[in-house]
């Protein structure tokens, strides 16, 4: 079987200290109160992608998909190349975070891959959020993860691929849920 | 001789009835003063009872509102709370500081759902109705923006409190708690995480451990300061994470998914870590650390001369109660414990005060806040040692206002 160099076979594993916690014990309440939810409202309701990729939707995209889609919809506010405008900078920034400009775009800063799809499919275009289909979505997606030489051209993302997808900041966050909470230091 | 009693000499009436004659009345000199001795606003009656059916503050108070934000970002939306003009320690509704990430939704009370589902033994939906029936707590919390001073870090710029401090703000909160909820729907072993996810147009979603969430008295909130929620507060249900964040406080709630570990939206992953100096960034810093400001005197106000003014300010801590704050009128050489007003209460703004003497001489006015937990507000050089420049959030440092001789106050980095 061929394998893309870009996979990493454990991408859906968190990185040491982000992923799990306790399950609190919460006491069971007897109200009767709201209405229980069938599966076709929460898969019409669901939005929410986890770095491990569930509930990625059908469908996919490729860059070259991608950039049609992007010069139309995103470079107005993200600039022609990603470099930024009234939206954020989405490339040029890997290799910087330990220098003196720092500089947090997707390719520098962003661990998962998954987020990508996530945020564009939620909140984007700005003017226009949730408006494109699932597979513009993920060509989006690939566009700008090619933007930043981390895929390669003909790369397809799907709900099988973007998972995989090693970001070169995978590991640069520590979480400091145990240190932080509770005691705030 | 004639006395004239001062508070009814402008009134020609009283004058005519009540004394003697040869008396001197100066209207006109009187005038000048203020306020008159029997001013207008009590020669005819006042405005109708009911004028405003909601309230409104006094028409000379119309400077007192809150600030947009200058940015050429989009997605940067926020206006800040007018600090330096408030008392006590609750923000009122309509100065509360504001955060958004794509603009004020309006979401009508009877169109409002709120999915409960993930790892769940029974996903649900609530409607307001629903989760007004259910059992309510009140509690008085600050919230504040963890963006609050970070454009302090390297230099100052804000010119006023409200600039520096004004994403901070503090409200009585009433709703269900968080742990109701989840009692209905049924928690499955193994869920560590709930997402929360917000009805906005940029679906804002942040995750949130359970345990610390249940631990901290999370509260789905539909009530503010008594009255419904504003609408760029989520009208019409926010969570409520006392001591978080501001940004995990999700507005216009739509969604808790339960799961076992965290979505790594956007906003926990590029947004809202803390970027350190050797590349590595923090994620999950939750709690705000205790941090104090002094109000007045603050920033662009100016001293009527010399003598008696008594300081006043805010202190605040996301791990419980402020246990004291200290003052320095010399740029932090030498400290004095400012008086606390109680009741101090967890996870709330408390007011503090110190009497203080102007002799006209140049001072540099700081504050510093110490929680129950011993933590102690650092100092911008040795929290900029630990995070360096780049961090941009949590900024809890000690902030400086220099009253100058000419009386005026700036903010500056002492």
């Amino acid at each position: 079987m061929c394998t893309p160099k870009w996979f990493v076979f454990a991408a859906f594993c968190l990185a040491p200290g982000l992923g799990l916690a306790a399950t609190p014990q919460i006491p069971a309440r007897d109200y009767d109160v709201g209405t229980p939810a069938t599966d076709a409202q929460m898969k019409a309701w669901d939005i929410i992608v986890g770095p491990e990729g569930r509930n990625l939707p059908d469908g996919s995209g490729t860059p070259v998909a991608g950039k049609a889609i992007y010069d139309q919809q995103c470079a107005a506010c993200h600039g022609d190349a990603g470099q930024g405008g009234t939206g954020p900078r989405l490339v040029g920034g890997i290799g910087s975070l330990a220098t003196a400009k720092p500089i947090k775009d997707v390719g520098s800063y962003w661990p998962y891959a998954t987020t990508l799809f996530d945020y564009i499919r939620r909140a984007m275009p700005f003017s226009n959020p949730q408006s494109l289909t699932n597979d513009q979505v993920y060509a989006v997606s690939a566009y700008i993860l090619k933007m930043n030489g981390i895929i390669p051209d003909d790369a397809v993302m799907d709900r099988r691929t973007l998972p995989m997808v090693e970001m070169p900041n995978r590991n640069g966050f520590v979480s400091m849920i145990g240190a932080s909470v509770v005691t705030g230091k | 001789m004639t006395v004239i009693n001062p508070r009814r000499g402008p009134r020609r009436r009283h004058v005519l009835e009540g004394l003697a004659a040869g008396a001197v009345l100066v209207p006109s000199a009187r005038a000048t003063e203020a306020p008159p001795a029997i001013p207008s606003w009590m020669q005819a009656q006042g405005a109708d009872v009911n004028a405003h059916p909601y309230g409104q503050p006094a028409a000379f108070e119309a400077e007192v509102v809150r600030e947009r934000m200058k940015s050429r970002t989009l997605t940067a939306g926020a206006s800040f709370t007018p600090l330096q003009h408030l008392h006590g320690t609750i923000t009122p509704n309509g100065l509360f500081y504001e955060r958004d990430h794509g603009g004020v939704p309006t979401i009508g009370p009877a169109a409002y759902r709120l999915l409960v589902d993930g790892m769940v033994d029974r996903p649900m939906i609530f409607t307001l109705s629903d989760l007004k029936r259910l059992p309510a707590v009140s509690a008085r919390h600050f919230m504040e923006c963890s963006g609050n001073s970070g454009t302090e870090w390297t230099k100052p710029t804000g010119r006023t409190v409200q600039e520096t401090h004004g994403l901070l703000s503090c409200s009585e909160w009433t709703g269900t708690k968080l742990e109701i909820v989840l009692g209905i729907a049924g928690v499955k072993p193994g869920a560590g995480w709930c997402v929360a996810e917000g009805g906005d147009a940029a679906a804002l979603d942040r995750s949130i451990p359970l345990e610390h969430a249940l631990k901290i008295g999370a509260m789905l909130a539909y009530a503010q300061n008594g009255e419904a929620l504003r609408p760029e507060q989520g009208y019409p249900v926010r969570l409520v994470l006392p001591g978080f964040e501001g940004n995990t406080n999700i507005k216009w709630l739509r969604h808790l998914e339960l799961r076992r570990g965290p979505a790594m939206s956007k906003e926990e992953t590029a947004y809202y870590t803390e970027l350190l100096p050797d590349g590595k960034a923090e994620q999950f810093n939750f709690v705000m650390r205790a941090k104090s400001v002094i109000t007045y005197p603050s920033g662009s106000q100016k001293l009527d001369g010399t003598g008696f003014y008594e300081i006043s300010g805010l202190a605040w801590s996301g791990s419980g109660r402020i246990k004291a704050v200290d003052v320095s009128v010399d740029g932090g050489k030498t400290w004095q414990p400012a008086t606390l007003q109680g009741p101090i209460e967890p996870i709330c703004l408390t007011r503090f005060r110190l009497p203080w003497r102007w002799n006209g001489g140049s001072a540099v006015l700081q504050s510093r806040a110490v929680d129950e937990t011993g933590y102690v507000q650092p100092t911008l050089k040795s929290l900029v040692g630990q995070y360096g420049l780049h961090a941009h959030y949590h900024n809890n440092a000690i902030q400086s206002w220099q009253v100058e001789t000419s009386g005026d106050v700036i903010n500056v980095h002492a």
